[in-house]
Parts: structure tokens; sequence; C-alpha cells
């Protein structure tokens, strides 16, 4: 497996290990999102939503987690290997600093941004699936976790739907770069006049960020209860 | 117009540096950058000082040698220009100008705003080139171009390796820089023999080099004097991905590797 060590220990076998497992968060992110707005449903749908994913595939759930989260241990260990690299790079830097010419404000935050993301994902699997915190192991009539009552609890307080909004702002400016760069990473972008330009992308950031925090605004607002 | 220059004075490539600070008078707008600094280290040597070391050739955009940092931009504020072609009427009356070598791990400074940029000579060395019979000159068209891979190709072949692609990016990457040649070559029927090959060492090459990577920041393409798009770092990225893949469905017919 030399092949696979050497493409692993170069920069660009690194960052297109980072675009693929990207682009698999990104397939994971479309899909929670539109699973989430069954909360506008009422609690009936979203909990049976929650039973199906849990119980109904349960076993073949695991299947999509293993992916997502080799997906995501991929992702962290190459970006700090490369961040390191990168740093490397340039030991003495320009006193009077580069300024930036074209670089987005998502291209530069890529890094901050992927370790606020992180430690989200951390957090929101300990608030929502694993349920470690107090206060979210009630069960509905059926017997299944009551994830609408779990929505509606976390998002009464204004520091959960600050820390979530921040966060999905987060992941607005990763996927605006991301969505974008890692299509160039793998090499499957077309030449075009105006390379920087990037339609798409603004379009999944928008959509996605847009439409995970529906819900907690909805729940703070009174829409959800 | 008179301007304040800072510039990076490093007597030599361990000396430790620092910015100086000089005062350029009697600068004319249709002076070039690198004629003003001509004209400061006239003064400089009248005066019995060292004169501001930077590299220079041609002076006409087309060889590479020159190239500062101005003002945190790599050849200054002109779109497409190299130093030497960058004109002083895009600086105004009492400017504060810092200019600074190239800053990266692979261009050690050699004195003053000189670096050493044989770390990108040794990427050409590594895969940059096409095999070829020696003869007589072939027949023009002989070989079928599509006017758009002649064009695309010829593209970027005008890398000129100044080496402001490494100086503008953040990462420190020399991916344009490798990414211009692997597609000037790549794109071309000469080029398609060592294609793979090219791919696999030209990009081991410069990180070996310990250049940085790639993560489409477009700083590189809006700093080349040859506008040189990063649509070719695209194709040396699938050209990577191609030959890595090759080697390893390879590697899985030999039964063991």
């Amino acid at each position: 497996m030399n092949w696979l060590r050497s493409f692993w220990n170069s920069t660009i076998g690194k960052k297109i290990v980072m675009a693929v497992t990207g682009l698999v968060g990104i397939g994971f992110v479309i899909g929670h999102m539109v699973g989430n707005l069954q909360a506008f449903e009422g609690a009936e749908k979203i909990n049976a939503y929650g039973r199906f994913l849990h119980h109904t595939i349960g076993t073949e759930l695991w299947i999509i987690r293993v992916i997502l989260i080799v997906a995501v241990i991929l992702h962290v260990v190459a970006a700090v290997q490369l961040t390191r690299l990168s740093n490397a790079a340039r030991p003495r830097d320009y006193v009077r600093g580069r300024v930036p010419q074209v670089s987005t404000l998502a291209s530069r935050t890529m890094r901050w941004g992927g370790l606020l993301l992180l430690v989200f994902i951390i957090v929101h699997v300990m608030h929502f699936t694993t349920r470690t915190f107090p206060g979210y192991d009630r069960l509905d009539a059926t017997g299944s976790v009551d994830i609408y009552h779990n929505l509606v609890t976390a998002f009464s307080n204004p520091w959960w739907v600050l820390f979530y909004l921040v966060s999905m702002a987060a992941l607005a400016l990763h996927l605006y770069h991301g969505a974008w760069s890692s299509m160039r990473t793998i090499g499957a972008s077309k030449p075009s006049a105006h390379p920087l330009k990037r339609v798409l992308p603004l379009l999944i950031a928008i959509v996605v960020a847009g439409g995970f925090v529906v819900i907690p605004l909805a729940v703070l607002s009174g829409v959800l209860r | 117009m008179n301007l304040t220059l800072h510039v990076w004075r490093q007597a030599g490539p361990t000396a430790e540096g620092k910015l100086v600070k000089y005062e350029a008078h009697d600068v004319e707008p249709e002076m070039s950058f690198l004629e003003m600094l001509d004209v400061v280290n006239e003064r400089l040597i009248e005066s019995g000082d060292e004169p501001i070391v930077f590299d220079h050739d041609c002076r006409e955009g087309i060889c590479g040698a020159c190239g500062v940092m101005i003002n945190g931009v790599a050849h200054g504020p002109e779109i497409g220009t190299a130093t030497c072609q960058l004109h002083m009427r895009s600086f105004r009356d009492g400017d504060v100008v810092y200019v600074e070598p190239w800053r990266s791990r692979g261009f050690p400074v050699v004195r003053d705003l000189m670096v050493d940029r044989s770390a990108l000579d040794r990427i050409i060395a590594s895969g940059g080139y096409v095999s070829v019979r020696t003869g007589g000159t072939p027949d023009g068209n002989d070989i079928p171009v599509p006017k758009v891979d002649a064009d695309m190709s010829m593209d970027a072949a005008a890398c000129i390796g100044c080496g402001a692609c490494v100086a503008a990016c953040p990462n420190g990457s020399a991916s344009l820089f490798t990414a211009a040649k692997i597609s000037h070559l790549g794109l071309l029927p000469q080029g398609q023999a060592e294609r793979d090959g090219r791919a696999l060492s030209m990009v081991a090459r410069m990180d070996e080099e310990q250049f940085g990577h790639c993560t489409f920041f477009g700083e590189c393409q809006e700093a080349c004097p040859k506008e040189i798009s990063i649509d070719t770092i695209v194709r040396m990225n699938r050209d990577f991905l191609r030959a890595s893949l090759k080697r390893g469905s390879h590697a899985g017919d030999a039964g063991a590797d």
C-alpha cells in the first residue's frame, strides 16, 4: 500500500481527502436540514422521524454514522497537519503584513470556523443524540424520545439559540468556501473565465444554514411551542 | 513626488535583517518601481552607503527576475504586471511604501530584497519537460493540437517563474507555479507520455521544498504578472489524483505492494 501512503503524505493527497470528506459532510447537512424541517409539521411527525431513524433502520443508521465519524476524523486530522505545514512554509512573515486582494472572509476563516464547528458537533451530539444534559430524557406517548419537546426545551433558552446561530454562521462560511474549493481540489471544476465566481456554493450555504436556524428562531419567537 | 520607503535590509543569508527608512525625492510618475529604486541607490552610493540589492533583468515584464512585496501586495498594486512594469504613477506624493522580499521557507533571502528561488528550478527539473528525439525541426501542424487546448496551454506557459504566487499565498504554496507547468505540458500531445509521472514527481518535489498547500484563496492568480488562472491548479490536482489512482490499480494488479 505504498501508493496510498505517498498519496496521504502529499499535500494534494491530504487536500483531496479533506475535499471528499467535506463533500460527505455537505451531503449530510443537506439531508439533516431537510429532516429537521419536519418539526414544523408537529411533534408527531418529527418524533416519528426519530423513531424511523433509530428503530426502523437502527442498524443501518450505524453505517451512516461510521461513515460520518470517519469523515470527521480524517477531515480534522488532515486539516491539523496541513495547517502545521502551512505555518512552517513561511517561518518569517511580512512586517507590513500581506494585504488580502481577492480571498473571501469565508476562505480566511476556514481554520477557526472549522474548530468552532468541531466543538459544535461534539456539543450538538451531546445535546440531542446522547442527551447528556439534564432535562432531555422525556419520552412521548409511543415510548420513543420526545424530540419535539427537546427542541422546545433547548431553544426556549436564548443562550442555546445564540450558540446555534453563531455555529450556523460558521457553517455557512465553511460551506461557502468548502463547497466551491472541494470541487476544485478533486479536479472536478471546469475551466472558467471567472474562476473565483461561485453561485451554487452561496445557495448551498444560505439554504442549509438558513434551514437549520429557522427552528431555534421559531421556538424562541413562539411559532413552535 | 516624494515618497517614504521602508526597505528590508539584510546583509546576508544568515544576517539579521530590518526595515530601514529612506526618503525617495524627485520621483517621476513615468519611472518604473525599479527605476525609482535605482535613483534611491544612486544617492546611497554617492553618500558611501551600500545600495539596496534587488533582482532584475529584462525590465520588460517577461523574465521573472524581479519581484518584491510592495505594501503587502506581491508586485504592487497594478494587476498583471511584474515589479519592473509597475510605474510610479500608481503612487501619490507623500505615500509610505513598504518594500520587502518574497517570504517563504523555500525562498531564503540572499541579501536585502533578493531571494534564492532555485527551489522553483528544482521543481521544473523534477518533471517540467518532455523527452523527445532530437533531430530536424518537426513540420508545423505535424501534430494537430485543438485550438482551445493550444490556447490554454499557452496561457499556462506564460509563467515566468517570478515566485509572486508563493509570496502572495497565505499558505506559502507554490501550487500555481507547479500547476502552470503541469498544465502547459499536460494539454499538449507531446506532454502525454510523461503526464502521470510528471504530476506525481513535480507535486512530490513541491512538497519536499516545503512549500505550503493550496486552499484556493485565489491570491496567487491576482498576484501573477501573467494572470495565470487557478484553473491550472484544478488540472494539476486532477492529474495528480488520476496518476495516484492508476498507480494504486497497478499495485493491485501486481498482487502485492
